[in-house]
């Protein structure tokens, strides 16, 4: 019998056949698994708890309330002469009114320099595209948000080196590691077009000092790249005191060397709005501006999200006390949590900031190895019957320390999942 | 000064073509019917605007939709949290009901093959990324739409090749050409990798026959590259002959390898909503779904968005009746243009889909050179105020072809820019013969013939819109 030879078929490009999009660690592994059995109150009290997705549930109401006060307003059937103007906005200076109305009280915003993207996730790799050529580098604080390394390198062809940090110091950025990671890449022949950090930090659930920021932004000038500033937990900072902005420092400096400055925003996490798609850029760069915005035509917003958006936003008492009342409800929720684990003999990261706490079991590790602590994250997963995630797929490099998102549940369910690490924890001691 | 990206500093946006400049011209001095009567009129923006009261007045009747109306607003929470690139499962069901309905249910559509993309725009942008390497390159027949260099080429590292077509066979894509424009990229190393279509086309506004689609997926199958057909102007066809999609083809031709194909969608040409991003990619090959759809997450549709389509394009009462109200339209709209045209002897492509007419200006040329053709229409801007997008702009192989649109403004604004088109006709024909000159025409009344009368005649009652775009910045188009 002759051998059946198959014909090739017709190849993809070599970004679709890589895994770069990242779907195959194990943070997605968790969802997964979370998708095939979520927990229920009622159907299904033994189902997976999803603590591995950073979202911002807590302060619903509110903008249901705001929408009932307000429906003539942000709706297009209210005034359907303002539904055509929507259909057809296709600009992409945006709704000039959605972002005028910054929201971030102390530093100054140019609604000019503003470009809108659907969703941090496109505006992150459209910077990348503008700011780096294939090959080169950006360098990245550790640990990290999973999703960098499909939203920076994926398309982009453009690697990530890690800025090492470690529980020694808390994990801030110190100028030694930021000047290691350079040379790292230097070493290999990389060349380091810019550094992105994320403030407040996601996994780390925290704000970055301004002392640090300082620091970063000196090496930066210093290394002639650009600073990349990644603000989408900024409205999440428990207290509004604890959370500086980039453009603040910029703001002390007179705005000298700002160009290399871009900062990245959105709400999805501040305003519980994933869905909706709704990302920015502000850059002092014009050139980077006006670069973005023509790359945007890829990524808008919907002008009907626009609209309405713009409407709620510009509700100045609206915004005021929604930004307040929710900074308290994350507190709340923070300490409620943390008091839990601590109860459970659990100690985490002192955070300020974000949807999730950064908890330590290393103690829990038979080894200090990643692969001890993907067991972990699996007994966490099958037998505790949550899903949170592994530092690993964080990049952290001490292995042991687990993100743990709060916000995304009611405290009912919160509970729920305390007193099943708390029985973890019994179960462990008594072995 | 920073150093940004050759991707950043190059040309690849397409910003810097003259195309531009009669966006340019129209910003700085757009018409108004009473603001400024004397200011250009836009007519190079292939917008669909002459049904937006059908879809408004369904808007008002169906509240729900709308998550932000008391009626609709206790699903607020669940639509804004949803961000699975998945889509909302309503969502793609009622976009693939809605694709089969304006193929007459001929073909069925798998809501699961649906991906989304922001807009057309980012659906090509994301094809391309999947199915090409930096360098690889796509055959485009020619002319096609200028958005295409930038949204295959830009961030993509590939290149277009076009196929050039000819006017002396109404610029139909031959076998010959296509193999044509293959062995050429072959002689020159370079690995074509697939062929993109526009049907119906976008500047001709004509629909590609089945002899014609069935040759290039032979062609495509034969050389197995991928076939990607641009279908985003599909419900704009308002006369015989029908619509026929790719999908239809590759029934009739089950032997094909269906991984190559894949079909580009949008909202923004048949239902007028380019504002809302709602692009789609439909394929045929599993991993391309795949890569698409995990790709998507850089172009999602916003959800609220995705909410309000679902429910209107599964109202079929609604959708029926739009499709055919909007093609009649579009019909009355062509028929309108045209013939004005056609009364001071300019003739256009016999074309029965699309938002524009091809104008063929060629005998008002100087010479048959594309210098001629910057030169005329720049007079058109200039002197009959008028954008009007030149051909070479559509990498036509011939000068003197323009692309004209009728769809973005009101009746009394396609009058207007008739009107003007016949005195600067009438005017240069009285003038000598070497062709051209730079006549200065006054504001007159005057009524130059009859034909201005039997237009109005066929004229039907206008409905209220505004003149034209709303648009303030012409160098915005997610897509012209």
């Amino acid at each position: 019998m002759a051998i059946q030879i198959d014909q090739p078929s017709v190849s993809l490009s070599r970004v679709a056949v890589s895994d770069t999009h990242g779907e195959d660690s194990p943070y997605f592994a968790g969802w997964k698994a979370y998708d095939e059995n979520p927990y229920h109150e009622l159907t299904n009290p033994s189902g997976v708890i999803q603590m591995g997705l950073a979202e911002n549930q807590v302060s619903f109401d509110l903008l249901e309330q705001y929408l009932e006060k307000h429906s003539d307003g942000a709706t297009n059937s209210g005034r359907t002469s303002g539904f055509r103007e929507n259909a057809l906005f296709q600009d992409y200076h945006g709704n000039g009114k959605l972002y005028g109305t910054n929201k971030r009280g102390r530093a100054k915003f140019n609604p000019e320099s503003i470009v809108i993207t659907a969703g941090a996730t496109a505006a992150n790799e459209l910077l990348t595209f503008i700011l780096a050529d294939p090959g080169d580098a950006l360098l990245v604080p550790t640990p990290y948000y999973p999703g960098f390394d499909r939203d920076l390198r994926w398309r982009t062809g453009v690697n990530i080196v890690p800025v090492h940090c470690d529980s020694s110091n808390n994990f801030e950025i110190t100028p030694q590691a930021l000047e290691s990671a350079y040379n790292e890449a230097e070493s290999n022949n990389i060349r380091v077009r810019g550094i992105l950090i994320t403030n407040p930090s996601n996994p780390l659930g925290a704000t970055i000092r301004r002392t640090i920021l300082e620091n970063i932004l000196d090496f930066a000038t210093r290394k002639n790249i650009h600073l990349v500033s990644d603000e989408i937990y900024s409205g999440s900072a428990f207290s509004s005191d604890e959370f500086v902005s980039i453009a603040e420092i910029l703001e002390t400096r007179n705005y000298k060397d700002s160009e290399r400055v871009h900062i990245v925003y959105s709400l999805s996490k501040d305003l519980g709005l994933p869905g909706f798609r709704v990302g920015t850029i502000y850059s002092y760069n014009d050139r980077v501006v006006t670069t973005a915005r023509r790359m945007s035509s890829f990524t808008l917003i919907s002008s009907q999200t626009q609209q309405l958006l713009a409407s709620m936003l510009s509700d100045k008492q609206f915004t005021g006390s929604y930004i307040r009342t929710n900074r308290e409800r994350l507190r709340k929720r923070y300490e409620l949590i943390i008091d839990g684990l601590g109860k459970a003999g659990i100690r985490c990261l002192k955070g300020n900031a974000g949807l999730f706490c950064w908890m330590d079991l290393s103690t829990l590790l038979e080894e200090p190895t990643k692969e001890q602590e993907l067991c972990l994250w699996k007994l966490m997963l099958h037998e505790v019957k949550l899903n949170i995630s592994p530092g690993s797929s964080c990049h952290c490099s001490e292995p042991g320390w687990f993100r743990v998102c709060f916000a995304n549940m009611s405290e009912k369910t919160l509970e729920v999942a305390l007193r099943r690490i708390h029985d973890f924890m019994e179960r462990r001691k008594a072995h | 000064m920073e150093l940004l990206s050759k991707i950043a500093t190059n040309d690849g946006h397409g910003e810097n073509s003259a195309f531009f400049d009669g966006w340019k011209a129209y910003d700085s001095d757009p018409y108004h019917p009473t603001n400024n009567p004397n200011g250009v009129i836009q007519m190079g923006l292939a917008e669909n605007q002459l049904s937006f009261d059908l879809v408004q007045e369904w808007v008002k009747k169906n509240p729900k939709a709308s998550i932000c109306t008391s009626d609709g607003s206790n699903g607020f929470k669940d639509i804004a949290i949803f961000q699975d690139y998945h889509g909302l499962p309503e969502f793609r069901n009622a976009v693939a009901r809605f694709m089969e309905k304006v193929r007459g249910n001929r073909v069925r559509f798998d809501p699961a093959r649906i991906v989304m993309s922001g807009g057309a725009t980012g659906a090509q942008e994301t094809l391309a990324f999947c199915l090409a390497d930096p360098g690889d390159a796509l055959l485009v027949p020619a002319p096609y739409y200028p958005g295409n260099d930038r949204d295959l080429t830009w961030r993509t590292g590939i290149q277009l090749l076009p196929v050039i077509c000819h006017s002396s066979n109404d610029f139909k894509i031959t076998r010959q050409a296509l193999e044509t424009a293959y062995k050429k990229a072959q002689d020159s190393n370079i690995k074509v990798k697939g062929l993109l279509l526009n049907n119906p086309s976008n500047p001709l506004g004509t629909v590609l026959d089945r002899d014609t689609l069935t040759e290039s997926l032979k062609f495509t199958n034969d050389k197995k590259i991928h076939l990607i057909c641009d279908e985003i102007y599909s419900a704009t066809v308002f006369a015989r002959p029908n619509f026929i999609s790719i999908a239809e083809i590759l029934q009739e031709n089950a032997d094909c390898d269906r991984d190559l194909i894949h079909i580009v969608y949008s909202l923004s040409k048949d239902l007028g909503f380019p504002g809302f991003r709602v692009g789609i990619i439909y394929s045929y090959n599993d991993s391309v779904v795949n890569c698409a759809r995990k790709m998507s997450s850089f172009g999602l549709v916003s959800t609220q968005t995705q909410h309000l389509i679902a429910s209107m394009l599964s109202d079929d009462v609604f959708v029926d009746r739009f499709l055919s109200e909007s093609a009649k339209r579009l019909g009355q709209r062509h028929k309108i243009l045209s013939r004005g045209l056609s009364q001071v002897g300019i003739g256009s492509l016999k074309s029965n889909a699309g938002l524009y007419c091809w104008m063929d200006l060629r005998r008002l040329l100087k010479g048959p050179t594309f210098e001629s053709e910057i030169e005329l229409w720049r007079m058109i801007i200039n002197d009959v105020k008028i954008n009007v997008s030149p051909g070479a702009s559509f990498h036509c192989s011939e000068p003197g072809w323009f692309r004209v649109c009728f769809a973005n403004m009101d009746d009394e604004t396609v009058m207007v820019a008739l009107n003007r088109i016949h005195k600067f006709v009438i005017q240069t024909k009285g003038s000598s013969s070497d062709g051209i000159n730079r006549k200065q025409y006054g504001r007159s009344k005057l009524e130059i013939s009859l034909s201005f009368r039997r237009l109005d005649e066929i004229m039907m009652a206008p409905h209220k819109m505004s003149p034209h775009s709303p648009m303030s910045s012409p160098l915005v188009r997610a897509r012209t």
